[in-house]
C-alpha cells in the first residue's frame, strides 16, 4: 500500500503558548516522501523549516496531524519508542555539528553503533571515517578538529548506522561556502552510494537545487513542492 | 554496562570528570581524615586523662578484692596491678602522725607517673614501680610532721620498714578530694606483717586495670554482671567529673569539625553535579537522537556515578589516611608521644559518605537529564531543566541532615547544626532574593565595568542565588568553627587561670573565721572566700524513708549511704547555672534546696520533691526549688545540694575554701598548720598542672583539626567557582567578541565574583553568629559573647577569597582567545 512512502505527513500543525498568545509555527501541512528522494525544505529564517524537521523526526510533539515513518506511525509511540525507530532508520547531521566534546572523532562514530549494541562498532566507524577522509584525524577531540572537519565526522555518524533516511538541518550553516561545498558534494556522494532518502533543511538556493525536489514553507504553510 | 565503562573511561580521559571526581576526593579526604584523627585524638586523650587513674578502669571494694577478676583480666589480655589503703599511726622515735597507708603490688601504676626524690624537696625522678618489700615511701607532708631523713626506720603497726624515699607525684592521689591525711606507701606484701588490717577495718581495696579498649569494655561487661555488694567499677569519667568535663567538650568540638567537613563536602558535590547536568545536557539529546531510551541514558550515567563515585571515595580515603597519618607525625610529643593506631572503620565510612553524596545530589539532576528534550539538539535555548534550583537538591538536603546527624553522635547537637543549615538556606532565599533585588535595580544606575559585573550577578537570579547559598553555607561553616573555637579557648583558659585556687582548707571552725582572716592579710594573701560545710544524710525524699537498695544504680547507692557536705547561700554562683525553677530572693524564709542536676538525675529528685536531710541527730527538710548545672572544671569548691540560708544557717557547721598559694611559699602551710592545728590543707596543684595539660593539648588538638577543615574549605570553594567556569568562559568571549579589553573583562569579573562573596559573607556571618549563639547556649554551655569581628571577617573574607579562588579558577578566561572558547561551547 504505502510502502513506496517513507514519510508521510498528514494535516501537521504546532502551536505554542507564550504570553501574548498561542502562537502558530505549522499550518496544517501535509506532503509524502518517497522512498530514495532527495527533499529540500526551504523558507526564509522564522518560517517554520526546523520545526518541521524536528517533527519528522520525532524530536518534538505536533499540536495535532500526524506523521508516519516508513509506515508506522510516529506519535502513537512514546518518546523511548520514536528514540528506538530514530536509532534504527534515521541519521542526522545539524548545523552545530552536535559532536560530543569528550569523546573522539572515532568514539563519537561509534556511538549510534555501540548504542544499537553492534559488535563491530570500531572497524565500522574506521571505515567510513576513511570515506569521509579523516582517517588520520580519528584519535583528535572535537575542539581539535576544524569545522569542515567535525561536521564530516557528523556525516560519518549519520551514516555508520546505515539509516533508510537521512535528515540534515542546515548542514552548511556554520561553514565557510568552499568547505559547505565540499560538505555537500560528501552528503550527496554518500547518499547515493547507500541509497537512503535525505531530506534537508537549508535556505541555500544552490543545495535545493541540487535536490530532486523543494517544499517552500512560507510563515508556517507550505507555498510548493508537496 | 559496557557501553557505560567504555563512555566513563572516555569520558575522564577527556577531563569531563575531573572536577567532580576532585570535589568527591576532597569531600571524603575531609570527612576522613577528621575523623581518622578525632579517632585517634579521642583514644589518646582518654588514655592520658586514665593516667589520673593509675588505670585504664579499676574495680574498688570494700573487702578483698576475688582472685577470679585479676585472673578474669588477665584472661582478657589486661594488665593488672591491686593496691589496698587504711588510715594508721605512722611512728617514728617518740613523734606519731596520722598517714593514709597504701600498700601496692608490683606493676603499680599502670598508666600515668609515679615520680620521687631521694630527698625532701631534691630533683624529680621516675619511679619504675612502687617501693621494695621492707621498704617505705613517704609524700612531703609526712615527712615534714614527723621530721623524716631517706634511711631512717619507720614503724607501722608491727612492721619496722626503712625510708627509702620522698613521693613529689602520684598519678591517682586525686582520685578522692577529700583524702586528708599524708601519705605513706608500702609494698603490699608488707601489709600482712604489720597486723593492722583487723575485721572491721576501714580498708579500700582497689584492682587497677589497664589495656585494648576493645578488652576493657568485654572486661567490664563481664565483671560488672558479678559484682558483689560494696564492689563497683570506675573508669575516668565516672571518677573525675573536671576532666570529664572537659573531655565532653573536647569531643563534640571535634565532633563539629568532622560535620562541617562533612557540609563542605556535600557542597562540593552538589556544586560539582550541578555542573556535571549541565556539560551533558548536549549528549543526552543527541543520545536520545541518535536512538537511546529515557532507561538506557539513566543507567548509563547511574553507572558511571556509581563508579566514579566509589573510585574517588577510595582515592579519598586513602589521601584521608594519609593524612591523618601526617598530622600524627607532626602532632607527636604535643598530645601524647604515640596516637593508638586508628582503626579501619573511618575508612568504610569515608566510603559510604561519599557514594551516599554522589548519589544524593546526583540522581535528581540525572532524573531530569534523561528526560531533556530531544529537540534541544535543533534548538539549544531548549531543555535547561527548570528543576535544576534548589528544589532538586531536597534529596542531597536529606541526606546531608541525616550524614549530620550520624556525625554529630548526638541528636541534639545534629539537630541544631540542621536547623542553622536550613535558617541558612531558607534566609539565604529571602535575603538573598531581596539583595539581588536590590542590586538588579542597582545596575540601571551604574556605568561601564560596573554595570556588566552587576549585570551578570543579577542576570541568573536563580543561579547566583544558588552559587550564594552555596557559598555562604560552606563559609558559615568555617566561620562558626572559628567563632567557637575561639570562645571554647577562652572560656577554658577563664575556667583554670594561672591564678586557679590550688590547695582546700577543710575542717575551718566559725570561731577561727576572724583569725584566719588575719593570718591571709598579715601574708599579703587575697582574703579567701569560705563557705560553709554541713554534713548530712539524706534520709527521705518526699517523707518517703528511702533506703539504698531502692536503687539499682551502684553510684546511687553510695550517694545514699554516706554524708553529703551540704553547704548554705543567699546568691548563685556564676560558675552555676539553674537549669530548672528558680533561686530564692534575699528575704524569702521559706526552706528550700538546690540540687545539682546530675545527681538529682541518679538520685530521682525532681523539682519541688522534698528532702530529709539528717544534720547532728536532728531533721531538716526543704523543697527543691531549683536544678543546677555545676562547671566542674573550674576547680573551684561545690556543692551537690544547696540549702536556703534559714533552712541551714542554724545547723553545726565547719567552714572550707580554696586560695591561691603563689609557688615557693610552701612554707606558709606549716605556720598555717601550726597557728589552726585542727585545719586540713589539701593540695591540688598537681592536679590542676594535669587537668591543664589535658586542655592545653585539647586546645592543640582543636587548632589543628580546625585547620585542617579551614584547607578543605577553601579547596571546596575553589571547586565551586571552577563549576561556574563554562558559563563564565563563554560570557567573556562573547564580551571580547564585541570589543571589549582584558581590563574591562577583568574588572567585570572582580566586581562580580567580590559581590557575590560579599552577599555570602553577609549571609555566613548571620548564619554563624545565630549558629554559635545557639551552640554556645545549648549545647557546649559557655556564655556567648557576641563578636562583632565575625561580620568584618564574613563579608571581606567572604568577598576576598572568593574573588581570589574566582580569579584563580577563570584566569584562563582572559587568557583563552574568544574564538576558541565560541568554537568549543558551540561545538
Amino acid at each position: 500500500m504505502s510502502a513506496p512512502f517513507i514519510i508521510q505527513a498528514e494535516q501537521l500543525t504546532k502551536t505554542v503558548a507564550l504570553e501574548a498568545g498561542p502562537l502558530t509555527i505549522l499550518h496544517d501541512i501535509s506532503f509524502q516522501i518517497k522512498s530514495g528522494e532527495s527533499v529540500a525544505i526551504v523558507g526564509a529564517s522564522g518560517s517554520g523549516k526546523s520545526t518541521l524537521l524536528g517533527l519528522l523526526a520525532g524530536l518534538d510533539e505536533p499540536s495535532s496531524g500526524s506523521v508516519r515513518v516508513k509506515g508506522e506511525a510516529l506519535f502513537v509511540l512514546d518518546e523511548d519508542g520514536r528514540a528506538a525507530l530514530r536509532g534504527r532508520c534515521m541519521g542526522f547531521v545539524f548545523q552545530s555539528f552536535q559532536l560530543l566534546p569528550m569523546l573522539t572523532a572515532l568514539e563519537n562514530v561509534m556511538l549510534p553503533l555501540e548504542l544499537a549494541g553492534s559488535n563491530d562498532a570500531r572497524s565500522r566507524a574506521q571505515r567510513i571515517l576513511d570515506r569521509v577522509g579523516l582517517g588520520s584525524r580519528m584519535q583528535h577531540y572535537p575542539k581539535q578538529l576544524s569545522g569542515g572537519e567535525q561536521q564530516r565526522v557528523a556525516i560519518a555518524r549519520a551514516f555508520v548506522t546505515e539509516p533508510a533516511l537521512l535528515l540534515a538541518d542546515e548542514p552548511t550553516g556554520n561553514l565557510d561556502s568552499a568547505t559547505g561545498a565540499n560538505v555537500i558534494e560528501l552528503l550527496f556522494a554518500l547518499n547515493r552510494e547507500r541509497g537512503a532518502t535525505l531530506l534537508l533543511v537549508t535556505h541555500d538556493t544552490a543545495l535545493a537545487s541540487r535536490c530532486g525536489r523543494s517544499l517552500r514553507l512560507d510563515a508556517g504553510r507550505l507555498v510548493a513542492g508537496a | 554496562m559496557k557501553l557505560a565503562l567504555r563512555l566513563l573511561a572516555r569520558e575522564s580521559r577527556a577531563g569531563e570528570l575531573t572536577l567532580m571526581f576532585i570535589a568527591l576526593v576532597v569531600a571524603v579526604a575531609a570527612v576522613t581524615t577528621v575523623s581518622f584523627f578525632t579517632d585517634r585524638v579521642r583514644q589518646a586523650l582518654t588514655s592520658q586523662a586514665n593516667q589520673l587513674l593509675a588505670a585504664d578502669m579499676i574495680l574498688i571494694s570494700d573487702h578483698p578484692i576475688p582472685v577470679s577478676f585479676e585472673a578474669q583480666a588477665m584472661a582478657f589480655g589486661l594488665s593488672s596491678a591491686h593496691t589496698l589503703a587504711f588510715p594508721s599511726m605512722v611512728i617514728q622515735g617518740t613523734r606519731n602522725q596520722l598517714a593514709e597507708v597504701k600498700g601496692v603490688s608490683l606493676g603499680y601504676p599502670l598508666r600515668g607517673e609515679l615520680n620521687l626524690s631521694r630527698a625532701l624537696f631534691g630533683p624529680v625522678e621516675p619511679a619504675r614501680s612502687g617501693p621494695q618489700p621492707g621498704t617505705a615511701w613517704a609524700d612531703a607532708r609526712l615527712m615534714q610532721a614527723l621530721g623524716l631523713k631517706i634511711g631512717e626506720v619507720i614503724e607501722l603497726g608491727q612492721a619496722r620498714l626503712t625510708l627509702a624515699a620522698v613521693i613529689a607525684k602520684e598519678p591517682d592521689r586525686a582520685g578522692d578530694f577529700f583524702n586528708i591525711a599524708p601519705r605513706l606507701m608500702v609494698h603490699v606484701d608488707d601489709i600482712a606483717a604489720t597486723s593492722l588490717i583487723q575485721p572491721g577495718s576501714r580498708v579500700g581495696y582497689r584492682l587497677l586495670i589497664a589495656g585494648e579498649a576493645k578488652a576493657l569494655s568485654a572486661y567490664r561487661k563481664w565483671a560488672e554482671t558479678r559484682l558483689a555488694r560494696g564492689e563497683r567499677i570506675e573508669g575516668v569519667s565516672d571518677a573525675r567529673p573536671e576532666i570529664r568535663a572537659a573531655l565532653e567538650r573536647a569531643e563534640r568540638y571535634l565532633g563539629l569539625a568532622a560535620l562541617v567537613s562533612a557540609i563542605l563536602a556535600a557542597v562540593a558535590v552538589a556544586l560539582a553535579s550541578r555542573q556535571f547536568v549541565l556539560r551533558h545536557l548536549d549528549s543526552c539529546a543527541v543520545l536520545r537522537c541518535l536512538g537511546a531510551s529515557q532507561a538506557a541514558i539513566f543507567r548509563l550515567y547511574l553507572i558511571q556515578f556509581v563508579i566514579l563515585g566509589l573510585a574517588a571515595s577510595a582515592v579519598g580515603s586513602l589521601i584521608g589516611f594519609g593524612g591523618q597519618a601526617g598530622l600524627a607525625e607532626f602532632m607527636r610529643g604535643r598530645i601524647v608521644n604515640d596516637l593508638p593506631t586508628p582503626s579501619l572503620w573511618p575508612l568504610a565510612e569515608g566510603l559510604g559518605v561519599g557514594l551516599l553524596l554522589l548519589l544524593a545530589f546526583g540522581l535528581p539532576p540525572l532524573m531530569r537529564l534523561k528526560s531533556v528534550p530531544t529537540l534541544r539538539v535543533l534548538r539549544r535555548e531548549l531543555g535547561v531543566p527548570k528543576q535544576l534550583g534548589l528544589a532538586s537538591y531536597a534529596l542531597g538536603a536529606a541526606t546531608v541532615a541525616g550524614v549530620l546527624m550520624y556525625r554529630a553522635g548526638e541528636i541534639k547537637l545534629g539537630l541544631y547544626v540542621l536547623a542553622g543549615l536550613s535558617g541558612v538556606v531558607l534566609g539565604g532565599l529571602l535575603l538573598g532574593g531581596l539583595l539581588l533585588h536590590v542590586i538588579a535595580s542597582l545596575r540601571g544606575r551604574v556605568r561601564g565595568v560596573w554595570f556588566y559585573g552587576l549585570a551578570n550577578v543579577g542576570r541568573r537570579r536563580a543561579s547566583s542565588l544558588t552559587q550564594i547559598i552555596g557559598f555562604a553555607l560552606g563559609l558559615m561553616a568555617l566561620l562558626l568553627l572559628t567563632l567557637v573555637r575561639g570562645d571554647l579557648l577562652a572560656s577554658w583558659q577563664s575556667s583554670l587561670p594561672p591564678d586557679a585556687p590550688n590547695r582546700f582548707v577543710i575542717n575551718i571552725q566559725p570561731d577561727q573565721l576572724p583569725r584566719l582572716e588575719q593570718f591571709f592579710h598579715a601574708q599579703k594573701l587575697e582574703s579567701p572566700v569560705l563557705y560553709p560545710m554541713v554534713r548530712g544524710r539524706l534520709v527521705a525524699i518526699n517523707e518517703r524513708p528511702i533506703n539504698a537498695k531502692d536503687y539499682p544504680e551502684e553510684r546511687a547507692q553510695r550517694l545514699v549511704e554516706r554524708e553529703f557536705n551540704l553547704s548554705w547561700a543567699a546568691l548563685v554562683r556564676s560558675d552555676n547555672r539553674i537549669t530548672a525553677g528558680h533561686w530564692w530572693r534575699a528575704q524569702e524564709v521559706a526552706d528550700q534546696f538546690s540540687v545539682e542536676q546530675g545527681i538529682a538525675e541518679t538520685l530521682g529528685i525532681k523539682l519541688n520533691d522534698r528532702l530529709t536531710y539528717e544534720i547532728a541527730g536532728t531533721r531538716v527538710t526543704g523543697r527543691v526549688t531549683s536544678l543546677r548545672k555545676v562547671d566542674w572544671d573550674t576547680m573551684r569548691v561545690n556543692f551537690f545540694v544547696i540549702g536556703s540560708p534559714a533552712l541551714l544557717q542554724t545547723q553545726p557547721a565547719t567552714y572550707i575554701t580554696s586560695f591561691h598559694l603563689p609557688a615557693g611559699r610552701e612554707a606558709l602551710l606549716n605556720d598555717l598548720v601550726r597557728q589552726f592545728p585542727n585545719f586540713t590543707v589539701i593540695d591540688v596543684a598537681a592536679i590542676m598542672s594535669d587537668v591543664r595539660a589535658i586542655m592545653e593539648r585539647v586546645s592543640e588538638a582543636v587548632t589543628f583539626v580546625f585547620l585542617f577543615t579551614l584547607l578543605a574549605g577553601l579547596v571546596v570553594l575553589y571547586a565551586a567557582v571552577m563549576a561556574t567556569r563554562d558559563e563564565r568562559l563563554y560570557e567573556a568571549a562573547v564580551m571580547r567578541t564585541l570589543g571589549a579589553a582584558t581590563r574591562q573583562l577583568a574588572n567585570a569579573q572582580w566586581i562580580e565574583f567580590a559581590t557575590l562573596g560579599a552577599l555570602a559573607g553577609v549571609l555566613a556571618a548571620t548564619g554563624a553568629s545565630v549558629s554559635a549563639f545557639v551552640l554556645a547556649q545549648q549545647v557546649l554551655h559557655l556564655p556567648f559573647v557576641f563578636n562583632p569581628w565575625v561580620w568584618v571577617v564574613g563579608v571581606v573574607g567572604g568577598a576576598a577569597g572568593i574573588t581570589l579562588a574566582g580569579m584563580m579558577a577563570t584566569r584562563s578566561v582572559l587568557r583563552t582567545p574568544p574564538l576558541s572558547v565560541l568554537r568549543r561551547i558551540n561545538a
